[in-house]
This record gives C-alpha cells, sequence and structure tokens, in this order.
C-alpha cells in the first residue's frame, strides 16, 4: 500500500473519471459538493483532506442528528462537547477534565498498537485542554475467550494499553471487560483519561490572531496511518488485514516528554491556542483550529518535519503520526516556545500561518498545492438522517418468558458458572499488568465498583467508572441505554461520589443498516433521557460505526464514562464486607428479571427476552438515598448489583472483605431467579450494627425501599430463599473460582 | 537535610519519590535534571522508578552514560546516601554501582500489586526504622525485575548481609534470585528495590509501611551529623 501511495498521483481529471474518490468513502453527491465548494475539481490532496474531514469519525455525518437528542449543558460544565475533552467545574478554581475515544478496527488488526495509539491519544486529548492527565479507564469488549483469535487479541490489547499507559506514567485505575461471541473478529477498545485543570489554564484549539505563527511539535511525520480516519469509518473484512498500514504506532516515551513540555508551555500562558493531532493528523488539526477562531490558515508543507524522504502534501496531511501537536503563539513568544521544547528534546518548527481569508492554503516546493474554503471541510460535510426500521428479533424477543425456563435446582454450581464466567470473573489478570498506583493517588484500586483518585492538597477525589452491558442494549435499545448510565451513576455513588457527568463512547454496526440506526437512535434517547433524570449532562465522546463481523453487527455497545465528586475522602466507600457483625441491607426490588443476564448466559446459553426494566426516578431516588447515607457515615460498605444479580453480588463483597456472610432472602419467585435475577436500581449495603437502625430510618425517610437480609461473619457464604434451598460455600473456594478463571482459560 | 530526586526524560516516579520526603519527613528537596553536574548540596539522592529513555535499549542503560549519573557516582564514593527505586535501581546496576541486573519478570508480563516484603537488613541508613525479619506492605510495579547475579556475587551478597528486602517466602513475583527486592552495596549506602516505598507512605492509597524507609534517611543523617544539627 505505501509503495502505491508514492506512486505517480492522480490527477483531477483521473479522479473525476475513474471514480477514485469512492476509494476513500467519498460519495458521488459529495463528490459533487465538494466541486461546489471548490468551484473546480479537487486534485489528489485535497479530496484526500476532504475524505477525511468528512468521514464519520471526524465529521459524524451518519450520529449528529441522535447526539443532538443528548443534554450537554449543567450548572458545572464549563466546556460540552467540541473541543478535545469536556471540563466540569468541581470547586476551589479547580475542574475535571475527561474524555472517552475507541480504537476499535485499529485493534481488530495489530491488537498491540491499536490499543496503545488509542490510550496514547486519548491523553494528549486531556493535555491539549491544558489539564495533567491524572488516570486512564477501558472499556473492552471481545468474542468469547475459549477462541484462541480472541485470546491473541485479548493479550495484545492488555499489553498494548499497559505498555502506553505504564510509560507515559498515567495509572489505568478502571475499567471492563467483557465476552460474547457477538465482538468476534471485532473487539471494542475504548480508552478513557480523566485530567485535573485550574480554571484559568483551560486552552482551546483555535487559531487565534491574524499573522500569527502556527507551530508544530513532536516527532517527525512518517506514512504510518494514512487514512486511519476512513478506515476507522469502513466495516473490517478480509482486507482489513492489508490495511495494517493505516495503524499508527505509538511511543509513549515520546509522548511523556510532549506532554511534560505542552504543560510547561501552557503553564507559561503564552499560547493561543492548541490541539493534537489525532484523528486525520495535519489535516484536521489545522482546518479545525481555523474554523473555531473564524479563520484560514496557510501550511508550508516543506517546514513540516519529516522522518522519509519524498513525502507529497497527501502523506503529510494525511499521516496518523501519533505525538504530534499544532499550536499558535503570537511571533514574540516564538522564542521561548521553542526553547521550552527544546529543552524536553522535542522538535517544534513553524509550519505555517494564521490567515484571515478563511481557506486552508498548502504550499509546498514553491507552489500552491492545495486550497479549500475551512468551514466547507469542518461544518459543510452533509448530515444524514438514515432511515431507521425496528429489527424482527425485537418483537419475537417481546413473546419469550424468561421465567418460564426450567428451574435450576444447583444454585452453588449456577453460582460457580456464573463467577467463573469470563465477563463476572476477577479482571486481576488484567489490572495487574496496568501500573494503577502511579502519581500515588490512587485511593479506591481496580476491582471494586468505581476507581477513586484523591486529589492531593484537598480532601476531594474522583471517583470514575465505565459501563455498559451490551446484550441488554441488543434485547432493547432504550432500556439498554437508560441502564447503562444508571449503573454507571450506581457504581459511582457506590463509592461514595456524586455523579457529576458523563462521556459516551457510541459503538454500533453499520448505520447504513436501517436495524443498527433504530438501535442507535433509541440506545441514545434511553441515553439522554437518563443524564437528564440523573444530572448528569454529556461532555463529550465519540461514535464508532461500522462495527461488524461475517454475522452482522456487534451488540449496540453504547459505553458510558463517568466522573463523579467525592466530597470529603471519609465517604470512600468499597464494596467488599469489612466486619463480623455487620447487617446486609438490600436496596432495591428484585423482579423476575433474567433477560440479557449472565446466568441466562452462562447456563441455559442464551440472550433472549426483554432485558431488565429501569424506572429513572426510582434510581435518583436510590441514588439519593445511599448517597446521602454515605455522607452521613452510616455505610460500611456499598455494591452495586448487576451481572449476576444477587448471588454474585454477595459473593464479591465476601471475597473482597475475606469473610463470609448469612443471608435469607424472602421472595415470591423461584430461588433461582430470585438470586440471579438482574433488576435495577439495587444495592448491597452493609452497616455497623449500631448504625443500622439509623440507616434504615434513613431509607425509610427518603422513600427508597430496604430489607435487612443477614449479617457479615464466618469464612461460609450461606444464602437460603425463604430459609430454603440457596447457596452454602466457603468463600476461599469461590474466590478460588472467580480468580482462577480468566488465568486458566489464559495459560 | 537535603533531598534530590533525579529526572531523566521518562522518569515518572519522580513527583511520587518528591511528594513522598515533603509527606513523611518535611526535608528540603529538589527535582535535579538529568544534564546536573554538581550534587554536592544534596545528602540523599533518590533515583525514581519510570521508564528513563523509553528503557529503549535496556533498562536504565541509556540513563547511565548522563552528566548526572557521574555526580551520583562521586556522592555514592563520598558516603552520601543514594536509592535507586524500580527503574532506579535498574540505572544503579547498569551503572555498576550495585552488582547484578534486573531481568524481564519470569511470567514476561508487567506485574503490579501490593507485596509483602521481609527486612533482612535492617542496618542500612535506609532500614534502620525497621525490625529484622518483620514483613512489610510495599508495592510493586515492573516488567523488568527479576534480579539476577551470578552465583559468586550472590555468595558475596549473602555473605556480606547486602540483600536488604526478599520477597515473602513463597510470594516471589518475578523469578529473583534468592527472592531478591532490594540489595545494598558493600557500605550500606546505595541501595537499590523494585518495590516502591514511596508508594506507600499513606494508608488511604493502602499501606504506609514505606514511610519509614523515609524517616530511617533522617535518622541515619542526624545519627551521623549529631543529634543537635536541625535538618
Amino acid at each position: 500500500m505505501a509503495q502505491q501511495l508514492t506512486a505517480k498521483e492522480p490527477t483531477a481529471e483521473q479522479i473525476a473519471d475513474q471514480k477514485i474518490y469512492t476509494q476513500f468513502g467519498v460519495t458521488d453527491y459529495e463528490y459533487e459538493l465538494i466541486c461546489g465548494f471548490l468551484g473546480r475539481k479537487p486534485n489528489y490532496t485535497e479530496i484526500g483532506v476532504f475524505s477525511v474531514m468528512w468521514s464519520e469519525h471526524c465529521s459524524y455525518k451518519n450520529s449528529k442528528p441522535v447526539l443532538r437528542k443528548f443534554p450537554v449543558t449543567g450548572p458545572r460544565v464549563l466546556m460540552g462537547p467540541g473541543e478535545g475533552a469536556g471540563i466540569v467545574d468541581i470547586g476551589d478554581n479547580q475542574a475535571v477534565v475527561f474524555k472517552i475515544e475507541s480504537h476499535n478496527h485499529p485493534s481488530a488488526v495489530e491488537p498491540y498498537q491499536g490499543a496503545a495509539t488509542g490510550v496514547g491519544g486519548i491523553i494528549r486529548d486531556i493535555f491539549s485542554m491544558g489539564a495533567r492527565p491524572v488516570a486512564l479507564l477501558n472499556s473492552l469488549r471481545f468474542g468469547k475467550l475459549e477462541n484462541a483469535r480472541v485470546k491473541y487479541l485479548f493479550e495484545h490489547v492488555v499489553s498494548g494499553i499497559a505498555g502506553y499507559g505504564n510509560c507515559i506514567g498515567i495509572p489505568t485505575v478502571a475499567g471492563e471487560v467483557m465476552f460474547d461471541e457477538s465482538y468476534e473478529g471485532n473487539p471494542l477498545v475504548n480508552a478513557m483519561c480523566v485530567g485535573l485543570i485550574d480554571h484559568d489554564k483551560i486552552q482551546r484549539g483555535v487559531a487565534k490572531g491574524v499573522g500569527n505563527p502556527v507551530f508544530y511539535a513532536g516527532p517527525a511525520t512518517g506514512r504510518d496511518g494514512i487514512h486511519g480516519a476512513t478506515f476507522a469509518s469502513v466495516e473490517l473484512s478480509e482486507e482489513s488485514e492489508e490495511k495494517r498500514t493505516a495503524v499508527q504506532v505509538g511511543d509513549p516515551f515520546m509522548e511523556k516528554l510532549v506532554m511534560e513540555a505542552c504543560l510547561e508551555l501552557i503553564n507559561s500562558g503564552i499560547v493561543l491556542g492548541i490541539q493534537d493531532m489525532g484523528a486525520a493528523g495535519l489535516t484536521c488539526s489545522s482546518a479545525e483550529m481555523a474554523a473555531k477562531a473564524g479563520n484560514g490558515l496557510e501550511l508550508y508543507l516543506d517546514e513540516v518535519p519529516q522522518r522519509e524522504e519524498g513525502m507529497t502534501p497527501y502523506e503529510m496531511m494525511l499521516s496518523e503520526s501519533q505525538e504530534r501537536m499544532l499550536f499558535v503563539v503570537e511571533p514574540k513568544h516564538e522564542a521561548q516556545a521553542k526553547e521550552i521544547f527544546e529543552r524536553w528534546g522535542i522538535i517544534c518548527a513553524k509550519v505555517g500561518k494564521v490567515t484571515d481569508d478563511g481557506r486552508l492554503r498548502l504550499f509546498h516546493k514553491g507552489e500552491q498545492v492545495g486550497d479549500m474554503p475551512v468551514k466547507a471541510l469542518v461544518d459543510e460535510c452533509p448530515i444524514y438522517n438514515k432511515p431507521s426500521r425496528e429489527p424482527a428479533y425485537y418483537a419475537e424477543n417481546a413473546a419469550i418468558d424468561t421465567s418460564a425456563y426450567p428451574e435450576v435446582t444447583d444454585l452453588n454450581d449456577a453460582l460457580r458458572k456464573v463467577l467463573a464466567s469470563p465477563t463476572v470473573a476477577s479482571k486481576e489478570w488484567v489490572y495487574n499488568q496496568y501500573d494503577y498506583m502511579v502519581r500515588t493517588s490512587t485511593a479506591v484500586q481496580p476491582g471494586s465498583d468505581a476507581a477513586v483518585v484523591a486529589i492531593r492538597g484537598t480532601r476531594k477525589g474522583l471517583a470514575m467508572t465505565t459501563d455498559c452491558n451490551g446484550r441488554y442494549v441488543y434485547l432493547d435499545p432504550e432500556m439498554g441505554g437508560r441502564i447503562a448510565v444508571a449503573e454507571a451513576a450506581r457504581n459511582i455513588v457506590c463509592s461514595g461520589a456524586e455523579p457529576l457527568a458523563i462521556t459516551d463512547n457510541l459503538n454500533f454496526g453499520n448505520p447504513e443498516k436501517p436495524e443498527v440506526f433504530w438501535q442507535i437512535e433509541k440506545s441514545v434517547d434511553g441515553m439522554a433521557e437518563a443524564c437528564r433524570v440523573l444530572d448528569t449532562p454529556v461532555i463529550g465522546g465519540n461514535v464508532s460505526l461500522y462495527n461488524e463481523n461475517a454475522k452482522g453487527a456487534i451488540y449496540p455497545t453504547p459505553v458510558v464514562g463517568m466522573v463523579g465528586l467525592v466530597h470529603d475522602t471519609d465517604h470512600i466507600t468499597t464494596q467488599g464486607f469489612k466486619a463480623a457483625g455487620d447487617i446486609i441491607i438490600l436496596i432495591g426490588e428484585t423482579k423476575a428479571e433474567l433477560g440479557g443476564s449472565e446466568l441466562q448466559y452462562a447456563v441455559h446459553g442464551k440472550t433472549e427476552g426483554r432485558p431488565p426494566a429501569l424506572d429513572l426516578d426510582l434510581e435518583k431516588r436510590v441514588l439519593d438515598g445511599v448517597f446521602g447515607a454515605i455522607q452521613k457515615g452510616l455505610v460500611a460498605s456499598a455494591h452495586d448489583l448487576s451481572e449476576g444479580g444477587i448471588a454474585v453480588a454477595l459473593a464479591e463483597s465476601c471475597i473482597s472483605g475475606g469473610v463470609g456472610a448469612t443471608v435469607n432472602i424472602t421472595s415470591g419467585l423461584r430461588p433461582d431467579i430470585a438470586l440471579f435475577s438482574e433488576s435495577q436500581s439495587r444495592i448491597l449495603l452493609s452497616v455497623k450494627p449500631e448504625k443500622a437502625a439509623d440507616l434504615k430510618q434513613w431509607l425509610a425517610n427518603q422513600g427508597v425501599t430496604h430489607t435487612e437480609i443477614g449479617t457479615v461473619g464466618g469464612r461460609n457464604l450461606n444464602v437460603t430463599v425463604n430459609g430454603g434451598n440457596g447457596i452454602q460455600s466457603p468463600v476461599e473456594q469461590l474466590e478460588q473460582v472467580w480468580k482462577d478463571a480468566i488465568p486458566c482459560l489464559m495459560k | 537535610m537535603k533531598f534530590a530526586v533525579l529526572v531523566f526524560p521518562g522518569s515518572n516516579c519522580d513527583i511520587d519519590c518528591y511528594k513522598a520526603v515533603e509527606d513523611t519527613i518535611g526535608q528540603p528537596v529538589d527535582f535535579v535534571w538529568h544534564t546536573a553536574t554538581d550534587l554536592s548540596a544534596y545528602d540523599c539522592i533518590l533515583v525514581p522508578g519510570g521508564f528513563s529513555y523509553g528503557d529503549y535499549l535496556r533498562c536504565g542503560a541509556i540513563a547511565q552514560f548522563t552528566s548526572v549519573m557521574g555526580e551520583v557516582r562521586k556522592a555514592a564514593e563520598a558516603g552520601k546516601y543514594v536509592l535507586g527505586i524500580c527503574n532506579g535501581f535498574q540505572v544503579l546496576t547498569e551503572a555498576g554501582l550495585l552488582p547484578g541486573a534486573l531481568l524481564r519478570n519470569s511470567n514476561l508480563k508487567f506485574r503490579c500489586h501490593p507485596a509483602l516484603l521481609e527486612v533482612v537488613n535492617n542496618e542500612t541508613p535506609f532500614t534502620n526504622q525497621y525490625a529484622k525479619g518483620e514483613i512489610v506492605d510495599i508495592p510493586i510495579a515492573h516488567g523488568e525485575g527479576n534480579y539476577y547475579c551470578d552465583e559468586k556475587t550472590l555468595a558475596e551478597l549473602e555473605a556480606n548481609n547486602q540483600v536488604v528486602f526478599r520477597y515473602k517466602a513463597g510470594t516471589n513475583p518475578n523469578g529473583s534470585v534468592n527472592d531478591i527486592a532490594g540489595i545494598c552495596n558493600e557500605n550500606g549506602n546505595v541501595v537499590g528495590m523494585m518495590p516502591h516505598p514511596e508508594r506507600a507512605v499513606d494508608q488511604l492509597l493502602g499501606s504506609e509501611d514505606g514511610k519509614r524507609m523515609f524517616t530511617s534517611i533522617l535518622n541515619a543523617w542526624r545519627g551521623k551529623h549529631g543529634a543537635a544539627v536541625n535538618g
């Protein structure tokens, strides 16, 4: 492919006659529009630039109409979607900056570099806002772990994330991994970064001040990652392996130096605008910076540092070489900026100038080689309202009664099967490869409901989590979308924090299929509604479409990354039971809801029916009630009930606490359903006996349904339903099943 | 007493070491760049963890050629305290200030988790506040922490009481010979260790067993310079 690219470029006429633009994903209609904006036919460089700017990855042309449904404002939101990352006020002149981004297709063909550069890209988004990155998270989906290719992908994606995050020295503190056939061949790799910033340091990616110089900082540009954004916006196929050259190669050491230099530059106060070169590299950063300032930009491509000889303007504009930044300063600050990068050993070159004509002009070897209206590149991509159709499976699922499944009577065996299911099993094998402690602020380590990073010099902390159950979303996108947001909020609250806002990563199949577009619409409806009710606006995100394999689209997986504020580190709460004698209280009600559950998948081998229902007003009441109880110091441990229902939640609280529990559940349901139903808005609390009455009183006053179900103590987990059949097992045995599952499969 | 925390391109536990000195013993501490040519103002030099020079070539291999490492050699010879943590340990072995080498972990994976260590030698300036044989909880985070040296060196290390920390029996996380987690030079003023004491100075973060390494250093220095000296 590289050789083809260096071959003689087709002329504007050839591009038109042979419809070469279609190879870049540009339609006939879009090509005509481009010709209209230019008043002539685009040359090879120009069509390349337009094609990446108008790719789904950069333009959101297929998703914009649905993204408009998200609530994006709130009293604390300092910056919403549109910049590198969103920003939320956390008081005391500080703010939290965060964003999630996908690197699914690169990771499918080149798992180590695909995942590593996903991490590198999201870190740049955070520090280009002026923030110091303080934590990384990820959300991963793979096929069944028994499959050899899946093992390979899982192994190398995890080591790619570890390799980048560990080296750059930002702790990877939380995440989630789920396994299901649906993701075979098209894994999902979403990386999230969280940063801290003082209000007065917030930067924007704007090319301000006509006549100001534009600087390039970072390693030289090579021929890697050309058309990465386009690659991300088509389905993977047998030929995708050949597109390995579209996968970028990461250098976390370089990014560490670029990050330190950029933060020093920003702290010096001389930066007018700064943006990273992520998807579509120099093209996207220069066009967006110019567009946001309402200006134009000239780029002198001979000045662009180049790693290889004979690079063409097309290659330089489309390269996605990593760890590069673009920034604007006033002429009088040129020397100061250069000196900072020099000290960090980073190349810094003046490559352009801000102009007032609203055009992106490219010069190379003394000639103008591109001239395009900035506005056309950034804002004029056609937006498509795709047709939407309810898929047949949705109606068929309505008829399925999961409570009529044959009763599972060996509940010990069922619990072991669910605990050993890689989706539920301990992820220690994963997170022990991540340095989750560097920067010495990780107050809650991976493995609890949400991680907590303490904010030095204050008593505050940031809680963070990623969540989405793709099975629920598949079975009912609207309900599944709601649940993704609500579960994230529940995790945040269980860790002792107030939910602030979310970033979303919409991973879906091909939007040109009406059934897929229906999934997108419905799940965004559900998420948007949940965000409104739970007061967690969307401050930014990413869309990854065309996630398909030979069997069709992946489960719709709109991943939610949520950050919450711990007002006082004394409120930090974890899931493990704390002391023998503590009383166990279940918040919420359990209904017969096995659709999309882990029991249904791991024991019955099915994913069907309707997922659990979720009432947002009830959820809000539960969250507020539990958060209040934690703030009042009434809660010893808190754990959200999710995959595997109360059986798994009890087992996890016992394992994490290294202590047993004796529980009786009074229920009108069959024991297997009572224990493994995944009804929503439920939380498992434990409380010191002397505080139990106060806690119950508080919950009653808040209108939160709760039931005392048992006590902490001993070395066994003993659970009965209505005093009868249930679970009896030493905690140690459960721990072994839970912890050994993934290492055994990976041996 | 004055501390230097070295900063190489790619150091990333520099800030953690700096904070640990401030938080545990409140002594003055400076970041000192790899380009520095004079360390005479410092009583203790901390070589922090991270990925100096990206770990390219070999962990710690490039850092040894920096000007500051020449000064570290001088400081070590003068009897000043030098502590290399994780990548800092790797740098000290590459620089020849400590014997042996750190190989890839035996399971070929990066490992990050709490680790239980046995204090083998509590007579160094870095461990005088621990009891001999005491088990302490200090986390590890490394991909290349598998300590190796030839048999002769190993016999000498053991005979000279130069093994400072061992992983608790049965918990060796990386394949190190004789479960070695940290060693010192013959004089005892240079220590290198893979576990991170600077990450174990606050119960909020899981352990404060690393605190006493810092109080040990101050204690040793005060002992050497007379109790009257107010550092």
